[in-house]
């Protein structure tokens, strides 16, 4: 099998609200698949949609193999979940919290279980109602990473930790990856994505809006320039794929789509480059276009659709 | 000049903060919009209790022999005067009618007060709410002010209706604002108990528990003090606040001078509340928390030994407490033969619903009363299953191998068990208590069987419950509701003659009257299967719809 996670027009409304409008996601089997999108996109219903908690109201949706709603139980032994606001019974301690869970996920390895422990720092005799968020995501993910199985899907797993716990974590998933399980990491670190996730999603208003590798991406994206040249530029304001330009003097600055970058390079060479920096897109910048582009546009066709 | 320099200071220290009390009128408000169902719908049950109770004795007592006959039966019994405290003037209309009505139901009231207090204090801070209001504009003292305020006004909306009900229904007004503020007496002083406990643990469960306790040591006191006395109660009453609550006289002498006592104890009570919550940290309490295993052990491995644990510290308290009752039960009933001698009172019992017999009818009476608590616990229990899907404890539990049916029946389970076990201890220690009193160990199991018979009916309640959970679970507080108006329909429906198909609606209805009357296993059977066709659908429900 080659594909954990496929989705493809999911649906799905909560009462006059559309939460889902269409989504598509594929996540093959063995990667780390990062899902991003902004508050409110849709990221943990639909997570919730491939865990069988909520049924879809329409769309194709096979999760390692499965239905996720029909065959819930029997795919649930298969994948751990990783909450984004874990809530603990209070007069549990974390300890029991991380066995009761494995347990009922059907066993965990005792090994990595003390390992875990002892890596993400956490008190196993705590009680519930005394963690802190941090320390409470810590239960939920020791819990999960403790367990055997092929998926993890985790819904931002790393909001309340401190960075030196970011960095056990990410230290965690690349080990993960190595052992061949599949990731589905909602996030809104962007720099983890980066570091962790070989193909990403980003989703808006319920729909996929970008999906692909990091490297296919960066080329629907636009790199920065600065440069000092040997005279004043021209021709370069209406040159097709130039954005936000700034001349001061000699300075230039500009963003360009990279499928324009050696033309608008060979034109800068045309006039005698003096010095010149450029800065690869970061996914922050794709990000950003996706959450800001047209969003007037389509909260205008979000809202029509609602009515 | 010195002193005035170090105690500016010094009084920061204390309080941190310039103005403690900002806030708190917005924070009332708040509570106010919180409560506003609540409430108004607990002033209202209390109201209408001490109404219906009133105007129901009105033609009961009408003559003063019939007053003095009916005190003289409460107080020439020890236990029923542990119970309800002592009749003061045995000739008065309005002493004699609301004898059930004054000590026991100030309980009651207290207990609300404990929980209105520790649900906007400590409850709100547990919950992290209280952090997000206490960056703002809001002094350290808010919180704590606006709910004793929000309980000592329910307290006083609470006594005026009372008051004003009770002469609606021709009672004197002294004794019935006298009536009305012991009420609100007891229920300001156990609000400051709750006040206080809520500053003790860092946890709103213990907090109720400790102030509970607090209320259930005084009753206790009250109960003791009151059955020692021969003619009066002894000094042990007079520490209680229960006891001050009773000393009030109301339409016995009216004593308005003791409530200064309940002011004062309430007082002292806020006074140690507000030095606690200036000393303390945001978040902590006073008593430590203890830490837990590291490790679980082995019965915390399926859904069901989750249920237990969670459930197995109200399941004890609750168990204490049908053992006691059980226990006043038993011993009481085999004294009400001797003493309900006039025909008015024996009319009345056998109006409860017995057949043959003053001692069965009541201990048939108690058991009907002892089943709609059962139910409470059953219901409360179901109603868990809500709780944890809405504090998002349920997921994480359902995105593993254990599917909806089996997380579900775990806690239908604990609810249907539980109320099987109360049901059985309050049976098991009413036969012994009752055997013992009378010398008669084969009433044992007559009276076991008349806590047993009561299960049917409680189950059917656990099941409206999951019924609601799994279908419109939106609506769970349906479960409360279908409990009152069947306890409604029992208690008014032979008052009002409600037609019969009325009463057949309340499973109480069907539930055979022992000991005295004659068992029959048919309604027992229906019932049982109502009650397992109600969980089903529920259940049945709650695997097809959405969670959250």
């Amino acid at each position: 099998m080659t594909t954990a996670i496929s989705v493809s027009g999911l649906v799905k409304t909560f009462g006059q609200t559309r939460a889902l409008d269409g989504l598509d996601l594929t996540v093959r089997t063995g990667e780390v698949h990062g899902f991003l999108g902004p508050n409110g996109a849709g990221k943990s219903t639909t997570i919730r949609v491939l865990l069988g908690l909520l049924r879809a109201d329409a769309g194709e949706i096979r999760l390692l193999g499965g239905d996720p709603w029909a065959d819930a139980t029997s795919l649930h032994r298969r994948l751990a979940y990783v909450p984004g606001d874990v809530s603990l019974w209070p007069n549990l301690s974390g300890g029991e919290v991380i066995d009761l869970l494995g347990r009922l996920r059907g066993g965990l390895d005792e090994e990595r279980r003390a390992d875990l422990l002892e890596r993400f720092d956490l008190d196993p005799t705590k009680k519930g109602r005394t963690y802190s968020k941090g320390n409470r995501q810590k239960v939920a993910l020791v819990a999960a990473l403790a367990s055997n199985v092929e998926l993890l899907v985790l819904d931002e797993p790393t909001s309340g930790l401190d960075p030196l716990m970011e960095a056990v974590f990410q230290d965690c998933i690349r080990e993960e990856r190595e052992r061949g399980r599949t990731v589905l990491l909602s996030s809104h670190i962007l720099a983890e994505v980066e570091s962790l996730c070989e193909r990403v999603s980003i989703i808006r208003l319920g729909r996929t809006v970008e999906t692909g590798t990091l490297a296919e991406l960066r080329h629907l994206t636009r790199t920065s320039i600065s440069a000092e040249l040997a005279a004043t530029p021209n021709g370069l304001t209406n040159h097709p794929g130039v954005h936000d330009l700034k001349v001061d003097g000699t300075h230039v600055r500009f963003d360009v789509d990279t499928k324009e970058l050696d033309a608008v390079l060979r034109r800068l060479t045309e006039v005698g480059v003096r010095s010149l920096t450029s800065q690869p897109p970061t996914l922050e910048e794709l990000f950003l276009r996706h959450y800001e582009a047209d969003l007037a546009k389509e909260n205008g066709r979000h809202a029509a659709v609602a009515k | 000049m010195t002193t005035q320099t170090l105690e500016r200071p010094a009084r920061a220290a204390a309080t941190g903060q310039r103005d403690g009390f900002a806030g708190t009128g917005a924070l009332l408000r708040l509570a106010l919009r919180r409560d506003r169902i609540i409430a108004p719908v607990w002033i209202l049950l209390f109201v209408f209790m001490a109404a219906t109770s009133s105007s129901a004795s009105q033609d009961l007592y009408a003559t003063v022999e019939s007053r003095v006959r009916a005190a003289n039966a409460v107080n020439d019994t020890p236990a029923m005067v542990a119970l309800y405290g002592r009749v003061f003037d045995p000739t008065s209309l309005g002493a004699v009618s609301l004898i059930k009505m004054g000590v026991m139901f100030a309980a009651l009231v207290a207990l609300v007060a404990i929980f209105t207090v520790v649900r906007h204090t400590r409850a709100e801070e547990e919950a992290g709410r209280a952090e997000l209001l206490g960056a703002t504009v809001v002094g350290r003292y808010a919180q704590l002010t606006a709910a004793l305020l929000l309980s000592v006004g329910i307290s006083l909306v609470l006594a005026l209706l009372t008051a004003l009900s009770l002469i609606g229904t021709g009672l004197p007004a002294s004794g019935a604002v006298a009536f009305g503020l012991a009420w609100a007496g007891g229920g300001i002083a156990f609000a400051a108990v709750g006040a206080l406990a809520a500053q003790v643990t860092e946890s709103a469960r213990t907090a109720r528990g400790i102030a509970a306790a607090v209320l259930a040591v005084a009753y206790l006191l009250r109960a003791a003090g009151d059955a020692a006395g021969e003619h009066d109660p002894i000094w042990l009453s007079w520490l209680s606040p229960i006891g001050w609550v009773q000393q009030v006289r109301p339409f016995a002498g009216d004593r308005w001078w003791v409530l200064i006592y309940l002011l004062f104890f309430a007082a002292l009570m806020a006074v140690g509340a507000y030095l606690l919550v200036a000393r303390r940290d945001h978040g902590a309490g006073l008593l430590a928390q203890r830490p837990g295993r590291a490790r679980a052990t082995a019965t915390l491995s399926s859904p069901l030994g989750l249920a237990v644990r969670l459930q197995r510290g109200g399941l004890l308290g609750w168990g204490v407490g049908m053992a006691l009752g059980g226990l006043v039960i038993g011993s009481i009933a085999s004294q009400v033969g001797e003493f309900l001698d006039s025909d008015n009172a024996r009319d009345m019992i056998m109006k409860l619903g017995g057949e043959r017999g003053l001692v069965d009818a009541f201990l048939s009476a108690e058991m009907g009363i002892v089943g709609l608590l059962a139910s409470a616990y059953g219901i409360s229990t179901a109603m868990r299953l809500r709780a944890e899907e809405t504090a998002f404890r349920a997921e994480p539990v359902l995105a593993t191998r254990i599917s909806r049916w089996s997380w579900a029946a775990s806690h239908v389970i604990v609810a249907l068990a539980g109320t099987t076990l109360l049901m059985l201890t309050v049976g098991v220690f009413g036969g012994f208590a009752h055997g013992a009193a009378g010398g008669d160990m084969s009433q044992f199991g007559r009276v076991l069987g008349a806590a047993l018979v009561q299960l049917p009916a409680a189950w059917v309640l656990t099941g409206v419950t999951v019924l609601v959970f799994g279908l419109a679970p939106g609506l769970i507080m349906a479960g409360w509701g279908a409990l009152v108006v069947f306890l409604l329909l029992g208690q008014l429906g032979p008052i009002f003659e409600l037609p019969q198909w009325a009463m057949d609606v309340s499973p109480f209805t069907h539930t055979p009257k022992l000991p005295g009357a004659e068992f029959s296993m048919v309604p027992m059977v229906w019932l049982t299967l109502v009650a397992a066709a109600l969980v089903a659908a529920g259940l049945a429900g709650f695997r097809r719809r959405d969670l959250g």
